[in-house]
């Protein structure tokens, strides 16, 4: 099992969702995030002071899955968040030691 | 038949060359009935300029300091009523003679004149005596509004609201009662119709004076001097204040005709609201194109004290005026916003909401406006009123705020102002069930 953890652009998140989906994918947790790369964020203008605003919005996804699906889902999640623009984002790949549903207490592949 | 026609209209034409003035006007105790009604709804108009500037400074603020914003507006709009009524009308209008103050008393109404078997109500410029008395009392407040504004997110709440009692007490009804009171300012002719030196300067001053003493918000300058941004918590209430002030200044000035008793005031109440009306409407214009010649970006808070700074501009004389003088008047105001804003930062004078442009900058521009409609004002007259007003207002406030600061002290802590004041001062917050991302 593996862990792929994908920071992508908030607009996004619904092209990355679809495309997941039809991947195969059954699940995932979504939540907001903060962060900068080398894009190192961007100048704003308020009454005549520019401020540089360091940490820009993103949702950060998290998605255990089989090892055979993740090169697929890698793939989904690329094009769909693809703009071709900096900023649009990472995915990391984690390996994963175990996973339970809590309800039935299954393990391991049966549980996600 | 034909020359009974003929005389009949002769003597119809006749008579009405001869009564034309007597018949246009109506009987006294209805104008007296009118004056009265324009003084109540143009004062409730101006009333509601007080939820106006709570809901500007409430966008203006961050979210932090949102709650406490609204409990000084509420509290100093009450404080200015009451202490309007326990002493500041009678020191701005009872017995000036053209003096230089009033009378310490408290106000009561005397109507005594337009009631009983043989009332007397004048040449048509009578009125409910209270009704005087509760238009004269909202321009107070909207005066003790405009502090609050600039001293934001850093001043502790009770000190501020003891200020606002010396303002709204003292200070504002001594030099209000030179001009309107019938002092000395009026004998020498200054004019200032609704009040942009002796309503919007006032507050300006009061404003810039406590700014000074009071200091900038921590961090707002970084160690090069340079200004740090603290954008405000909502743009859609400080718009929406905006609106609502831009609404009752119908009523400031307006109601400020002071009659509706003829047609000759119906038509002049008209021409102010609309004078009133491009005015504002040129502010918002020349802002946004300044700002966008001057930052590349249209800056909607600058907008915003677009629209306020193109009011004040024409509340000196919002009647003589043509409409694209008005314009121009009101545009004029705008621009001023724009380069006056960075001006404050270069000297670190930390308006939050930019009080200080749009009331003290504006102010001091519309009353010397006057003397490009008004034949009657002289330049030199209208430059001795605003001085001798700011002087007044400066040397008053500056005792005020300094007293405060060595008695209670004005300022909340470092810590208190980093927590945000609405945890510190009052233990709530405004939106307790947003998480601040």
């Amino acid at each position: 099992m593996k862990l792929i953890i994908a920071i992508v652009k908030p607009f996004k998140l619904d092209a990355v969702r679809e495309a997941l989906t039809a991947a195969g994918v059954d699940g995932m947790t979504a939540s907001e995030a903060k962060g900068f790369g080398r894009q190192k964020g961007q100048t704003e203008i308020y009454r005549g002071a520019e401020y540089e605003v360091n940490f820009l919005p993103k949702v950060r996804l998290e998605i255990v899955l089989d090892d055979d699906k993740v090169d697929a889902a890698c793939e989904a999640i690329r094009s769909a968040a693809n703009s071709e623009k900096i900023g649009d984002g990472k995915i990391f790949v984690l390996s994963v030691e175990e996973a339970i549903r809590i309800r039935t207490g299954e393990t391991g592949a049966a549980a996600i | 038949m034909f020359m009974n026609k003929l005389k009949k209209f002769g003597l119809i034409a006749g008579l009405s060359v001869l009564a034309s003035p007597a018949m246009a006007e109506v009987p006294g105790e209805t104008a007296f009935i009118f004056n009265t009604l324009l003084f109540l709804i143009m004062g409730a108009f101006v009333m509601w300029m007080a939820a106006g500037f709570a809901m500007l400074e409430s966008g203006m603020v961050r979210s932090k300091n949102v709650a406490t914003i609204c409990v000084k507006n509420v509290a100093l709009f009450s404080i200015a009523g009451i202490l309007y009524y326990v002493v500041g009308y009678n020191l701005m209008y009872s017995g000036v003679d053209a003096g230089f103050i009033g009378e310490f008393s408290m106000w009561s109404p005397d109507d005594s004149a337009y009631l009983g078997e043989t009332p007397d109500f004048g040449e048509g410029d009578t009125y409910a005596a209270g009704s005087d008395w509760f238009f004269q009392m909202v321009f107070v407040a909207t005066a003790a509004s405009i502090v609050s504004g600039t001293l934001a997110e850093r001043i502790k709440l009770w000190p501020f609201l003891g200020f606002v009692a010396l303002l709204t007490a003292i200070i504002y009804p001594i030099q209000g009662s030179w001009t309107w009171g019938g002092g000395w300012l009026s004998e020498m002719g200054f004019a200032d119709f609704a009040g942009s030196t002796i309503v919007h300067s006032v507050g300006g001053w009061a404003a810039l004076t406590g700014a000074l003493i009071l200091g900038a918000r921590s961090g707002r300058y970084n160690s090069a001097g340079a200004p740090v941004a603290m954008p405000g918590s909502s743009m859609p209430l400080a718009t929406l204040g905006t609106f609502i002030l831009w609404l009752g200044w119908f009523g400031f000035n307006g109601g400020s005709q002071l009659a509706l008793g003829s047609a000759e005031n119906a038509i002049a109440i008209s021409q102010i609201f609309i004078n009133t009306n491009l005015a504002a409407a040129g502010g918002v214009v020349a802002a946004m194109m300044a700002s966008q010649m001057v930052y590349k970006k249209v800056d909607l808070t600058l907008a915003l004290n677009g629209a306020i700074g193109g009011l004040v501009s024409i509340t000196a004389e919002p009647l003589a005026p043509t409409g694209g003088l008005a314009i121009l008047i009101g545009a004029v105001g705008g621009l001023l916003i724009v380069f006056s804003v960075p001006v404050l930062d270069r000297l670190k004078i930390d308006d939050v909401v930019g009080a200080i442009p749009a009331h003290l900058v504006c102010g001091v521009w519309g009353t010397l406006a006057v003397v490009l409609s008004n034949g009657e004002a002289s330049l030199v007259t209208q430059i001795i009123g605003i001085a001798s007003v700011g002087a007044f207002v400066v040397v008053t406030s500056s005792i005020g705020w300094l007293v405060l600061k060595a008695v209670v002290g004005i300022r909340a802590s470092e810590e208190e102002e980093l927590l945000g004041l609405d945890k510190s001062e009052l233990g709530i917050e405004a939106y307790p069930e947003f998480s601040r991302s």
